[in-house]
């Protein structure tokens, strides 16, 4: 099934993650990742959402989701027209040994150590699903203690906003 | 109000890409949301239940339905100081929710129905989410805990917004009594604009309790509701091209039509197109029954004109309806060779089930005639289509296949005699309310329908129970007409006890229970697919039985007068004289064979082709002549 990534623009109100989250549930879509936060506009979050979806279901969960009373706007953004980043904390085993090959293989992923211990390092990284995935194939080997990951972020390339032109339309 | 002419809220939204072309500042424009005449009221100080009714009796709200509780007591107590709204006290809150809907479906206007919070606020569950699955405009305020107990499982604390968001088109936790005007009025935008729904409102007690400054109107601000009222240009053009060149079109015509006052606007484009008309069950009325070109209710109880009309059709000019299970049958087989234009102001609905050529999202009231002007154009140049050979077959189908009924084998009434002559003695301007269930279907089958919003019943959701209840506000709604529920004996009993909320406040609806001593639909489905094993189906309240209850006696003791007809001699009589009781309901126990079943009927996985007239049997597609 393709997988497809939604912005959705919603009012910053209790409940309206818990509107768009249950809305996937009742209508049996599958969401992949979440992920959600203010935006650069006081009173509107922007939600990620990965689906998996074919193209009529995908129309489908769009207009639901239009019709929740707080959602303001819906874009797809494709892969080539938008930057799409995961961010990944990984907990490796990493005893003096093993440490600095374990350090070494984030270097090559430009990923971070952000906390160390006698047997244990944190390692912080950014980059496209592929990109992580193979950070964490390398560091399998050495012990994956725990691996904490964030909803997909992705914003579209060039200049253009998507609030800026949400609100325009909403106060036309 | 008693004609079931919308003078209410209008059903539709202003349409968000309008506001363009308008003069009006934007504050004026977003104040003309709001409900009612929109009094100016300078800042006031009172409490927020005193605000809570203010804001309805400046939406215009006139009647409401509800039962008090703790948590909504302060809102009742501001509620005796009220002139203008009149409260009429139900005896579960299950009856105040049907009741708003009936309201709603006869006036136009929202429903409102109260309740406390916890497990009143859980009563209302099933009549909204009947309200949801009917698109009826209600909204339903329901009292919360003090905010500062929510989460903390206080008494009669029920999490009502998170229980009601999959059945709700919206709901709002109001916490602060300065909110109150504001996401009331909202509420009455949002129940009674677009695709009309339920609208929850759940106020704490201390909102209710607390000092603020009322004024009037409020600003509505929802950035993201808008509403398409009119048809795209384009693709009214594209659908009258493609009527002009059909030769097997049918109006599909669903209660989206009803509830958008376009009843009159569709009998003129039918009748410039001249092609069959079908009303599904949430739409029966919407076009008269008595008219040529309606050739019955398609689905899996309908006629077999209608359903072979669809079946056989090239293309499909759907109006407000959604493609419904009921309808289509198995849907890979459904009209499989007709292109569809589907109208509908929900746009999730276009193509949701079947997959629209033409699709035109907007209001009926306004698409109807775009599209009868765009075809009388189309006509004028290249001429009507010639659809006799279509009739041809269509006409005989209908008068081979009239709807009818075998006479019963047990010496008992015919059901559907008797709700045939409820009908004809009654006439179109009375209102009929049915259950759900066997007698649901033979009053959609059997009982002839002229004029829109005459005929009300849970279709979506399919709610026993609703009949009762639902009757008693639509008389509220329309007090001059005469308003029969037609209840099965499984359903009356699940909310008879509104019978007590009639004989208080002067609501004389009839009730006809159609007395087959079983949950017959369900008796129905076992004896065709379950070998006749009658599990659980048989209630006793018929002939031959115990009669726990005895329906006559549970009638007197609510101060209804409850009549008794077991002969079909006396059932002219019996409705003639529940006819001219006017002063207290009247409860008819027509007792009727159990025997009886609901045909034609398209069995569940089937295709419509396969649809039966009766047992095994169905009709002949060719005739050779």
């Amino acid at each position: 099934m393709a997988r497809h990534t939604l912005s959705v623009l919603v009012e910053d109100v209790p409940g309206v993650l818990t509107r768009v989250a249950g809305l996937f549930a009742r209508r049996a879509f599958n969401i992949h990742s979440l992920a959600v936060g203010p935006t650069e506009v006081p009173g509107i979050s922007r939600v990620t959402v990965v689906v998996d979806a074919e193209g009529d279901l995908l129309e489908q969960v769009t207009k639901q989701l239009n019709k929740l009373i707080n959602v303001i706007k819906i874009v797809e953004l494709m892969p080539e027209a938008s930057v799409q980043r995961d961010h990944i904390l990984v907990k490796v085993r990493a005893d003096a040994a093993t440490r600095l090959q374990v350090t070494q293989a984030a270097d090559l992923f430009r990923a971070s150590v952000v906390d160390v211990s006698t047997d244990s390092v944190i390692i912080e990284a950014t980059g496209n699903a592929e990109k992580i995935n193979a950070l964490l194939a390398v560091l399998e080997p050495f012990g994956i203690r725990e691996i904490v990951q964030a909803g997909t972020l992705a914003v579209g390339r060039g200049s253009k906003s998507m609030s800026d032109r949400a609100l325009r339309s909403v106060s036309a | 109000m008693s004609n079931g002419t919308p003078t209410g809220a209008p059903l539709v939204a202003k349409p968000a890409n309008r506001s363009k072309d308008a003069t009006v500042s934007s504050v004026v424009e977003a104040s003309s949301l709001v409900q009612g005449p929109n009094n100016i009221i300078a800042p006031t100080e009172m409490l927020g239940s005193q605000a809570i009714v203010r804001s309805l009796e400046e939406l215009g709200v006139k009647d409401v339905f509800g039962l008090p509780g703790g948590a909504i007591m302060p809102t009742y107590d501001s509620l005796m100081d009220s002139t203008k709204i009149n409260h009429i006290l139900v005896r579960h809150e299950q009856g105040s929710g049907h009741a708003a809907q009936g309201y709603a479906m006869v006036t136009g206007e929202v429903g409102v129905c109260i309740a406390t919070s916890g497990p009143g606020a859980t009563n209302l569950v099933t009549s909204i989410a009947d309200a949801h699955m009917d698109s009826v405009p209600m909204v339903a305020i329901t009292g919360q805990v003090h905010s500062a107990f929510i989460g903390s499982d206080a008494f009669q604390e029920a999490d009502i917004v998170g229980i009601t968001m999959p059945i709700t088109k919206h709901s709002f936790l109001v916490t602060k009594a300065e909110d109150i005007p504001r996401m009331l009025a909202s509420a009455f935008y949002i129940a009674s604009t677009g695709r009309p729904g339920p609208v929850l409102v759940d106020i704490t007690k201390d909102a209710q309790q607390s000092k603020m400054m009322f004024s009037w109107p409020p600003k509505i601000d929802l950035p993201g509701y808008k509403t398409v009222v009119r048809g795209h240009n384009k693709q009214v053009r594209e659908a009258a091209k493609l009527i002009a060149a059909s030769t097997k079109p049918v109006f599909y015509v669903g209660g989206g039509v009803i509830k958008g006052h376009a009843a009159h606007e569709l009998k003129e484009f039918a009748e410039l197109v001249g092609a069959p008309v079908v009303t599904t069950l949430q739409a029966r009325g919407a076009f008269p029954d008595s008219h040529e070109l309606h050739v019955g209710m398609p689905g899996m109880h309908g006629s077999v004109s209608a359903v072979t009309a669809l079946q056989q059709s090239d293309l499909l000019i759907t109006l407000g309806a959604r493609f419904d299970d009921r309808v289509t049958g198995v849907l890979h087989t459904f009209a499989p060779n007709a292109k569809v234009i589907h109208a509908d102001i929900d746009p999730a609905e276009i193509s949701k089930n079947r997959t629209a050529d033409i699709p035109i999202v907007g209001s009926v009231k306004e698409i109807i005639p775009e599209l009868t002007e765009a075809c009388r154009a189309r006509f004028a140049e290249g001429g009507a289509p010639d659809l006799s050979e279509w009739w041809n077959t269509i006409g005989r189908l209908r008068e081979t296949y009239p709807i009818g009924f075998t006479p019963t084998q047990d010496g008992l009434s015919a059901p559907q005699h008797v709700i045939q002559r409820i009908g004809e003695l009654t006439g179109p301007e009375a209102v009929y309310v049915a259950g759900v269930g066997q007698h649901q279907m033979w009053a959609a089958q059997f009982i002839k329908y002229e004029r829109p919003h005459a005929w009300l019943n849970s279709g979506g959701l399919g709610t026993m129970g609703y009949s009762v209840p639902a009757a008693m506000g639509a008389k509220v709604g329309n007090p001059d007409r005469v308003v029969w529920a037609i209840d099965g004996d499984g359903c009356f009993q699940m909310t008879n006890q509104e019978l007590a909320t009639c004989v208080i406040n002067n609501i004389p609806i009839k009730v006809a229970i159609i007395n087959n001593s079983s949950l017959g639909m369900v008796r129905q489905w076992q004896t065709l697919f379950y070998d006749s094993r009658y599990s659980n189906t048989d209630l006793n309240t018929g002939a031959g039985t115990a009669r726990v209850p005895d329906f006559v006696k549970l009638a007197d003791a609510y101060g209804c007068v409850g009549l008794r007809c077991e002969r079909d001699e006396d059932i002219d009589a019996t409705i003639k004289q529940a006819l001219e009781i006017n002063d207290r309901p009247v409860i008819i126990d027509f007792v009727v064979s159990r025997d009886s079943m609901v045909w034609p009927m398209v069995p569940t996985g089937v295709s419509n082709d396969q649809i039966q007239i009766a047992r095994g049997m169905t009709p002949e597609w060719e005739e050779e002549d």
